[in-house]
């Protein structure tokens, strides 16, 4: 007995567990794609189109054929029949504009980086070499590169297609009766209100996961395998098997260990579809893996949008009405969320406010440059940014502080459930609570006095507060709803739980952790719940084989969804072996209790464990009559709801007025995610999170010339932040459970990208607002912020020149 | 990425260096710490067939004291000249500048001649050396030659070194009891200058008698702001003085424009900076 309340005691949910996957991780003593190596294997180089957009006249491969230890080179045309088709899983409107995309195109190049041959050879530096040696006839074609001039059609992506408009997708309130008409409010507003308008621009990202892009293909065995660094392998497997004609049950995808992937591998990509033809077409092992070179330009991007807002108010600043036009740039292709990705931000922009109406649109652009897809909250980080914005210059346009015009507008705690204007129901939540702990915590007022005093002053160094008063939609996402919105898949995920013999147990989930730390927080429900120690669990995952169901990791949904779906597989354990034990206790299932993992006759000492259990159904020596000697369980949960998780974020600012330069002075976020199964991993997610946000807004921005060549090419020029660049920040919660869900848990992979772009900005502007500043572009390098507060280029035009410092120029000198 | 393939070779002498740069001529390139050199193979901007590491050349390594110059050899790492006391009492802009070069990763590969030899505008040791009135030592087969700073910076990435000549050794004249201070402008901490300015001068009771000011990747050079350093001859060193003086630091200036900033934005960061990079040198 005594052990068992001890277990009680030491609760593993809400344990601040060491990730126990994190020693194979960092040290790289484990499966990375890359690592594997099969017998006989070959590699592949790819060739890439240097060109934004070029009709391929011809290929000539023959010197790259003839290259030491080259196996044969390849083409569109050469794999034309079994290349299959690169999806898009959301065709947003049923009219959709899409062009094909073959992996591997033989007439057309459509951004500069798409593949046009691929090189076999022994190994990968003869490949590479070979590679340098396909001789491609281009001629080039007027590439669409800017955003607003292609959604004008001046130049056009795919001539046959005859426009670049893919998609327009709209909601609104009125239409569909969750709220009024915004048209209304906004006249309103213009007569006796407030009304504000802005654009704001989310610059193109790149995800830049630490571990690039690898697959390998092993066709030898009876099932082709296929190992990848991907988040998606049960949707990688459908999309090969749907496409290419090999039935889905000849496939098996195997996402190992995976370094990273911040949405950038939530995608299927013409890397792996060519690397399994080739595999198909040798019948040998192929392996690819990309140059960080090659993984800046050919992954997918994400945001790259300019957002058009019309915010109504009523002169105290109440408001009422917000209408959202976003402009969004698909690249060249609609990738596997393709048009999506900004409509997963169309429930958001009206965030924590009771707008009485509201209204949405989206015109989805074809440009010639990369695909842009998915990226770190996924259409939320940009309607958070736009609103949390425009609620500051609603504050600036009253001469209030923004906490108080948020304040005046914010859903109140006791007005949980509350349906919005988007018609979602939020469940839990307590703005008041979060934003209280955040002020305490920067010491608000203090920073004020602050302020206003280097104002009154005239210092040289400015200091600006940036408030976020976020929430997000996450845990993707009940089925049906998926289903209203045209998504070809549904949300739901699958576990399974299986007892060995000798009491250990092996979880198997659906969801495909790439450095989140599943294998911890997925054992620390399970010891909790089957009350088995810690140490016990083995998490299982990303094989096809082994977890033959899975909708896998994105979205904010892995905890919440994927560890519901492991609590109704524990529970179910307990319940099939429950008349075992009972049977073997020689009790009443009547009177059994099961607590801390052990299964007690009420009243007596008398009891069992749960792996005493699993040992007894192993041998199935002594078992009940009509049930079968077998308590492993699994289950699917498809969730009944989103979960909205929300905090306050706070940041200090300062702005060296003279250069432009910003300091990050101090930043503090109190997140209110329901439950923490592991504050350790919700710390690496808050704070990871967060630099990932500060980073779109001060440091990262991929850029194009005009001939559609990505300038950020290389991580000299793509500017992702390190430690050094960044102060600790201060992390604190607030805790509403969410109600949908057993655990009570919301999502917090996404959380602090989404929440802390607008707070760095927003402080950035609050530091220069009183110099006749009330908006600086993204991200907000010392030079914009210099212009800005010199009155020149203050926001939406780009000042900065299209070009990268060459430092490593081929013309460089020294002795040669 | 994978570089093209090309052949090694090892010397452990500077004529044996020099003799292999002769027999294999434009198609050998020499490789010091590899920090600049490697990014450009692996890219495959540039397929030497052959790579003449100078890396393990004892001669061409090391730090010392020469009467009224200090020596530094040109495969001495940014790490051994950070942290030599030699450099820092005598050259301090030296070691202010290899501070905040690049990161401890690549300082401690890559090195002193090297970073010269590259003659990356934006390379943060060419304003110092200039500032410092650096002569630079070049070994070919016909003997050994002295440049000084203001011929050794020819071009973008060009330097006086000559087809199969070696840079030896950096000899920098003495500033010993000079305040010195590196003013590097950046947006992230592992990056190259945006603009950097290199001040070096002699004050005394407050009074600046001598200044050395250079500037980085204000041109396709490093520069020396000459103007500014005669200006500031005789002035106290207070704020008001310096700003007046450190007005002139754009002027004959011809700065790039590129994602991190345009020419003017460059040009006005060139003044704000001199200010900043003088009264820190004066004040230590
Ligand atoms: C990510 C990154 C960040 C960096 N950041 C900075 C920075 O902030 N500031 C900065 O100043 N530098 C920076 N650098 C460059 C760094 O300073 C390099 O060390 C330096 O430019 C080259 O030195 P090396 O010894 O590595 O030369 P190598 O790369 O080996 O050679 C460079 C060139 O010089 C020639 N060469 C080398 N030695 C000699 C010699 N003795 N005689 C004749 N020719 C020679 C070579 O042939 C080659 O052309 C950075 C580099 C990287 C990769």
């Amino acid at each position: 007995m005594t052990a068992t309340e001890e277990r009680a005691a030491t609760a593993e949910i809400g344990r601040d567990r060491r990730r126990k996957e994190d020693q194979r991780l960092i040290t790289g003593r484990t499966r990375w794609t890359d690592n594997i190596t099969l017998p006989g294997m070959l590699h592949l180089a790819m060739v890439r189109s240097p060109f934004a957009h070029a009709t391929i006249r011809s290929i000539d491969t023959s010197a790259a054929r003839t290259s030491a230890n080259v196996v044969t080179v390849l083409t569109g045309a050469d794999i034309a029949d079994d290349q299959g088709v690169i999806i898009n899983a959301w065709p947003i409107t049923k009219d959709q504009v899409s062009p094909t995309h073959l992996p591997m195109p033989s007439d057309r190049a459509t951004f500069a980086g798409e593949i046009v041959a691929v090189v076999v050879a022994r190994s990968a530096a003869e490949a590479r070499d070979a590679a340098e040696l396909v001789d491609v006839d281009y001629e080039e074609l007027p590439a669409a590169v800017d955003l607003k001039e292609s959604a004008a059609d001046t130049v056009l992506a795919h001539p046959d297609l005859g426009t670049n408009k893919s998609a327009l997708w709209t909601f609104d309130s009125g239409e569909a009766g969750t709220g009024g008409d915004v048209e209304e409010t906004i006249d309103k507003a213009r007569s006796d209100g407030i009304v504000i308008e802005r654009e704001y621009r989310q610059q193109r990202l790149i995800p830049a996961f630490m571990e690039p892009r690898s697959t390998v293909v092993d066709p030898t065995g009876e099932q082709i395998t296929m190992w990848s660094a991907t988040q998606i392998p049960h949707v990688l497997r459908f999309a090969l098997a749907a496409t290419t004609g090999v039935p889905e049950s000849k496939i098996r995808v195997v996402a190992p260990d995976v370094g990273g992937g911040f949405g950038g591998k939530l995608q299927t990509t013409p890397e792996e579809f060519i690397t399994f033809a080739v595999a198909r077409r040798l019948g040998k092992p192929v392996k690819y893996t990309e140059t960080r070179s090659e993984s800046l330009v050919a992954c997918h991007h994400g945001r790259d949008q300019w957002q058009k807002l019309t915010l109504a108010a009523e002169k105290d600043g109440t408001v009422t009405g917000l209408k959202v036009e976003l402009l969004a740039d698909l690249g060249s292709y609609n990738a596997l969320l393709g048009g999506g990705t900004p409509v997963l931000g169309a429930f958001m922009f009206n965030a924590i406010y009771k707008f009485q109406a509201y209204h949405f649109s989206v015109q989805t652009v074809l440009t010639n440059k990369t695909w842009t897809d998915a990226y770190r909250g996924a259409g939320r980080p940009e309607a958070t940014f736009a609103i949390e914005r425009i609620m500051d210059e609603l504050a600036a346009e009253l001469g209030v502080d923004p906490l108080e015009i948020r304040e005046r507008n914010w859903i109140k705690h006791d007005e949980f459930p509350y349906t919005t204007v988007c018609g979602l129901e939020y469940d839990s939540g307590n703005y008041e609570a979060a934003t209280e702990r955040a002020k305490e915590m920067i010491g608000y007022d203090e920073l004020r006095a602050e302020q206003k005093q280097r104002r009154e002053s005239g210092d040289r160094v400015q200091l600006g507060i940036g408030v976020s008063t976020f929430t997000e939609m996450c845990g993707l996402a009940p089925s049906r709803v998926l289903g209203s919105l045209d998504y070809g898949a549904g949300g739901w995920e699958h576990a399974s739980v299986r007892m060995l013999a000798t009491g250990k147990v092996e979880l198997v989930t659906g969801v495909s952790p790439h450095g989140q730390g599943h294998e911890t927080a997925f054992s620390q429900i399970v010891a909790d719940r089957l009350g088995v120690p810690f140490e016990d669990v083995e998490v299982l995952h990303g094989d096809t084989q082994v977890a033959h169901k899975g909708m896998d990791t994105y979205g904010s949904r892995s905890l919440v969804i994927g560890g519901e779906a492991v609590v109704k597989a524990a529970d179910r354990v307990i319940e099939k072996a429950r008349p075992i034990a009972a049977h073997l206790l020689e009790a009443s299932v009547d009177d059994l209790d099961f607590a801390g993992g052990r299964f007690s006759v009420r009243g007596t000492d008398q009891g069992l464990t749960i792996q005493e259990v699993a040992l007894a159904t192993f041998a199935a020596h002594n078992y009940p009559e009509g049930i079968e000697p077998y308590i492993d369980a699994e289950a699917t949960y498809d969730p009944i709801n989103f979960n909205f998780p929300h905090g306050t974020h706070l940041c200090a600012m300062e702005v060296d007025t003279e250069t432009g330069a910003v300091r990050m002075r101090k930043y503090v976020c109190c997140d209110d995610i329901g439950n923490i199964i592991n504050p350790l991993i919700v710390a690496g997610q808050v704070h990871g999170g967060v630099t990932q946000g500060i980073a779109q807004a001060l440091f990262e921005e991929a850029v194009y010339d005009d001939a559609g060549t990505l300038v950020s090419g290389s991580l000299v020029d793509y500017l992702v932040p390190t430690a050094a660049d960044l102060i600790s920040f201060d992390i604190d919660h607030t805790t509403s459970p969410s109600l949908t869900n057993t655990l009570g848990t919301k999502g917090v992979g996404e959380a602090g990208t989404i929440a802390s772009t607008p707070a760095v900005v927003n402080a950035i502007v609050d530091a220069v607002r009183h110099l006749g500043v009330n908006d600086i572009q993204m991200p907000c390098t010392p030079e914009r912020v210099w212009k800005a507060v010199q009155g020149v280029g203050a926001g939406g035009d780009d000042p900065t020149a299209g070009a990268a410092m060459p430092h490593f120029d081929e013309q460089e000198g020294g002795a040669q | 990425m994978i570089p093209a393939q090309f052949d090694y070779v090892a010397p452990t002498s500077v004529d044996e260096a020099l003799a292999a740069l002769a027999e294999r001529g434009d198609d050998a390139k020499v490789i010091a710490g590899g920090q600049s050199l490697l990014p450009v193979l692996r890219m495959r901007l540039n397929a030497p067939e052959v790579v003449i590491d100078i890396g393990r050349i004892d001669a061409l390594r090391g730090i010392r004291d020469d009467g009224d110059a200090i020596v530094i050899g040109a495969t001495t790492t940014h790490a051994e000249v950070g942290a030599s006391s030699l450099v820092y009492d005598n050259a301090a802009l030296v070691t202010k500048a290899v501070e905040h070069l690049a990161d401890a990763q690549i300082r401690h590969r890559g090195t002193f001649g090297g970073a010269l030899a590259h003659a990356d505008p934006a390379g943060d040791l060419g304003a110092p050396a200039l500032a410092l009135g650096a002569q630079f030592v070049i070994a070919g087969t016909g003997g050994t030659r002295t440049v000084g700073a203001d011929e050794f910076f020819v071009d973008l990435f060009e330097t006086a070194i000559g087809d199969g000549e070696l840079l030896t050794e950096v000899r920098i004249p003495k500033h010993t009891g000079w305040g010195a201070h590196y003013e590097k402008f950046v947006r992230v901490a592992h990056q190259w200058p945006i603009v950097a300015v290199a001040a070096t001068v002699k004050a005394d009771g407050g009074t600046i008698s001598e200044a050395r000011v250079g500037l980085t990747n204000m041109g396709s050079t490093p520069l020396r702001a000459t103007a500014v350093e005669q200006a500031l001859v005789g002035q106290p060193a207070t704020e008001d003085a310096v700003r007046q003086a450190a007005a002139a630091a754009a002027e004959g200036t011809n700065p790039p424009s590129d994602l991190n900033g345009d020419r003017d934005y460059r040009r006005h960061l060139a003044t704000v900076l001199t200010r900043r990079a003088v009264l820190a040198a004066a004040g230590g």
